[in-house]
């Protein structure tokens, strides 16, 4: 039921976390971007578990608790990168230039 | 079962044993008590001696068995690898215990006059240790089973000579001497390595008796195996018995003490090379080609070193040209087939020219004090500073004189009986085959000149006034009993040692013949008619005489002058003094073109131009290149990193859909 326009919805939506993450510079958005690719990848969970079974719906869980803890390290380090280098964009933040 | 098993053949090993003994005896005096000069001469004499003793023992049992094959003791598998098996093995046989009675014997003598002439040297300790060293190698070499142990002992006697022919290091001509009989050793050493190659390829051994028994069913009589066999274990015995063109180390050998030169570089080490080609008599038999090679450069190297000592000065370099001049007779005798008058020429040549050598030793110790009292800096070898040295030192004069009319070969002293076998066995054989009348006409040549320059030398040295100088003169003395006893001993040797081998007794001949026998298929008789042999015995007789004689009537030592005023030569006696600048041609078209391959191609092209910068450096630069070019890549811009991320992934998606 609604089994491919789920897989859709689920497909443009990580293709704009992917666009977001290549393409925007912010670090807060980028890390936005992850988030929206990850629930992406839940929402095809949810979407498949119908026929796969629950171990789909299980999936998820996990996948928030770590997109959670995700989030607050990752804008934990961004705001110390701020307080650094007064600057969440990306492309001035190049230390580890070869 | 040999008729030598439990007999005192067994215990030959005991010969090498006991110099080796006094050889690490006389190593740690050597550094811890230096001054011990007694307990050094005993063990150095006496571990010499017994091996004597031995020596003899292992004698009287052969000659009570007389074995038809070579007893031969095996300790212990030195090489196993494969299908190749060398073992560490002695063998005792009729030519081994021949060689065995002449190294011991003659290097008693030599270390008993050692104790004199070196007693005074600070090194007195590490020259007996060396000696004793050069003894136990020398008999490895003669009693060794195989190629490759003969080869140790082929080797050591090689490091031994260095040593002691540097003994006097501090001095870098000698010590330069010393580095020359090394290096030009080594180019004939390499002839032997590939003799043992072919040989082991082509009869799959490097036993003497496997090797022997092989050889006449495994390789064709005159083939080219044979031959190349043959000629590579000759270039061998031509870089260490000092033959044309290697003979050029011995001269320099002079450096040594004399006593080392009489019994390494006349007695014993030198006649290796003989001891060679008569051990493998078998393959030179087979291999006439080589066999005439080695008559051709041993006559070739008889009249051109016969040539050089006519006008040398140094007392010691005209018996080192002789030495080479004697050893080129050696080589005719067993390059014309006539093995054991090569081997009774090495005995007797063993015996007088060790006599000449340490008669010279003793001349050159009481010149040497003479001039040490009065301080003052004169050449103790140069003869134009001896003369009349008869009156002071009688027996040395007495022995010598035996010594020379013996290598000038006056009936019935050893030289004689030895030198006319090898000539008439060259005159034999020139029968068929003209060359070997040619070698025996430079045989005859060089017979005359020998004893025309050993004339000269007992002339100049013993005869005539003296020339040493005033101040001098009262400090000459003949040396001391421990000196001139080896002279009487070796001087009684050179008088008797013809009977070894008389004409038509021969019963050295006899005594090889089991050794020889089987070569005996491959050589023609060399038997000659009564009336030519006695005419070519008297012949060699009045060319001996008529030498002697010449250098009497046109030498006047009262003409002589010291070496500061005596006049520049000119013409053919400069090239016979400056010794045919051989040393000058060599270090011209060999030394020098080697050094400036080494320098400016070896170093200067692969070295520093390919290794260094394309090897060394190059590799640096490409791997520094890389990084470089990895080093782009790290742009430390995250979305770059993302990019190359997100093609990776999607790589791997698409390998793994696929």
């Amino acid at each position: 039921m609604l089994l491919g326009p789920s897989l859709a919805v689920s497909a443009i939506l990580f293709s704009i976390g992917v666009m977001g993450v290549l393409l925007r510079r912010n670090a807060i958005v980028i890390l936005m971007c992850i988030e929206l690719m990850l629930n992406a990848v839940n929402l095809t969970f949810v979407a498949l578990s119908q026929q796969l079974g629950l171990d789909g719906q299980v999936f998820v869980f996990f996948v928030m608790t770590v997109a959670a803890a995700e989030a607050a390290v990752g804008l934990a380090i961004i705001i110390a990168l701020y307080r650094h280098r007064d600057t969440v964009n990306l492309q001035r933040i190049n230390l580890l230039r070869g | 079962m040999n008729p030598l098993a439990g007999t005192a053949a067994d215990w030959v090993g005991l010969a090498i044993l006991l110099p080796f003994a006094g050889f690490l005896a006389n190593g740690a005096l050597a550094f811890l008590k230096p001054k011990a000069k007694r307990t050094v001469s005993v063990i150095g004499v006496g571990s010499v001696v017994a091996a004597f003793v031995v020596a003899v023992a292992v004698f009287l049992a052969v000659r009570a068995a007389h074995p038809a094959v070579p007893y031969v003791q095996t300790f212990w598998s030195w090489i196993p690898v494969g299908d190749l098996s060398v073992n560490a093995g002695l063998q005792v046989d009729q030519l081994s215990v021949v060689m065995l009675l002449v190294v011991t014997g003659v290097s008693s003598l030599i270390h008993l006059f050692s104790v004199g002439y070196m007693h005074d040297d600070p090194g007195y300790a590490r020259y007996f240790a060396y000696l004793n060293l050069f003894v136990a190698f020398m008999l490895v070499l003669v009693l060794g089973a195989s190629f490759p142990v003969m080869f140790i002992g082929w080797e050591g006697v090689g490091l031994c000579s260095y040593l002691l022919i540097g003994f006097w290091f501090e001095e870098k001509e000698k010590a330069d001497a010393g580095l020359k009989a090394f290096l030009v050793n080594r180019i004939g050493d390499v002839g032997f390595l590939i003799a043992m190659f072919l040989i082991f390829t082509h009869l799959g051994t490097l036993d003497f008796r496997e090797t022997f028994a092989r050889a006449p069913q495994g390789l064709a009589a005159g083939g080219g195996t044979v031959t190349a066999i043959a000629l590579f274990l000759f270039m061998a015995c031509v870089g260490k018995s000092a033959q044309i063109p290697l003979y050029v180390w011995l001269p320099d050998a002079m450096a040594g003490p004399t006593p080392v030169s009489a019994l390494i570089h006349a007695a014993t080490m030198v006649t290796a090379g003989v001891y060679l080609v008569a051990r493998a008599n078998i393959l030179f038999a087979m291999a006439p080609v080589a066999s005439a090679v080695v008559a051709g450069v041993g006559a070739l190297t008889a009249l051109f070193a016969a040539t050089i000592g006519l006008k040398q000065w140094d007392i010691k370099k005209v018996l080192a040209y002789s030495t080479i001049s004697q050893l080129g007779y050696m080589f005719v005798g067993v390059g014309v087939g006539a093995y054991a008058s090569g081997m009774f020429h090495l005995v007797t040549h063993a015996f007088f020219k060790a006599l000449l050598f340490l008669g010279a030793g003793s001349v050159i110790h009481v010149m040497h004090q003479a001039y040490h009292h009065t301080h003052r800096q004169a050449d103790a070898q140069d003869m134009r500073n001896m003369g009349g040295l008869a009156a002071y030192m009688p027996w040395t004069a007495r022995t010598m004189w035996v010594a020379t009319l013996a290598i000038a070969g006056i009936p019935p002293l050893a030289g004689f009986f030895s030198k006319d076998g090898i000539l008439g066995a060259a005159f034999a054989r020139g029968q068929g085959q003209p060359f070997y009348l040619l070698v025996w006409l430079l045989g005859i040549v060089a017979a005359f000149l020998t004893a025309f320059y050993m004339g000269r030398l007992m002339l100049y040295t013993f005869h005539g006034p003296n020339r040493t100088g005033d101040l001098e003169r009262p400090y000459l003395t003949e040396a001391p009993w421990v000196m001139t006893a080896p002279l009487i001993v070796l001087a009684a040797l050179t008088i008797v040692g013809g009977a070894l081998n008389l004409p038509h007794v021969e019963t050295l001949r006899h005594w090889l013949e089991p050794l020889t026998a089987q070569s005996a298929a491959f050589v023609p008789d060399l038997a000659l008619s009564g009336g030519v042999e006695i005419g070519l015995m008297v012949g060699a007789a009045l060319i001996g005489i008529a030498g002697l004689w010449l250098a009497g009537r046109i030498l006047k030592p009262e003409a002589l002058l010291p070496p500061e005023r005596a006049p520049q030569e000119t013409g053919f006696a400069k090239l016979l003094l400056e010794k045919y600048r051989v040393d000058e041609f060599y270090r011209r078209f060999i030394i020098e073109p080697l050094v400036w391959f080494a320098r400016v191609v070896l170093w200067k092209g692969v070295d520093a131009g390919l290794i260094d910068t394309a090897g060394v450096n190059g590799s640096a630069a490409l791997a520094r290149g890389l990084g470089w070019i990895g080093s782009r890549i790290e742009s430390g811009q995250v979305g770059t990193y993302v990019v190359f991320f997100l093609i990776g992934a999607v790589a791997v998606l698409a390998a793994l859909l696929k």
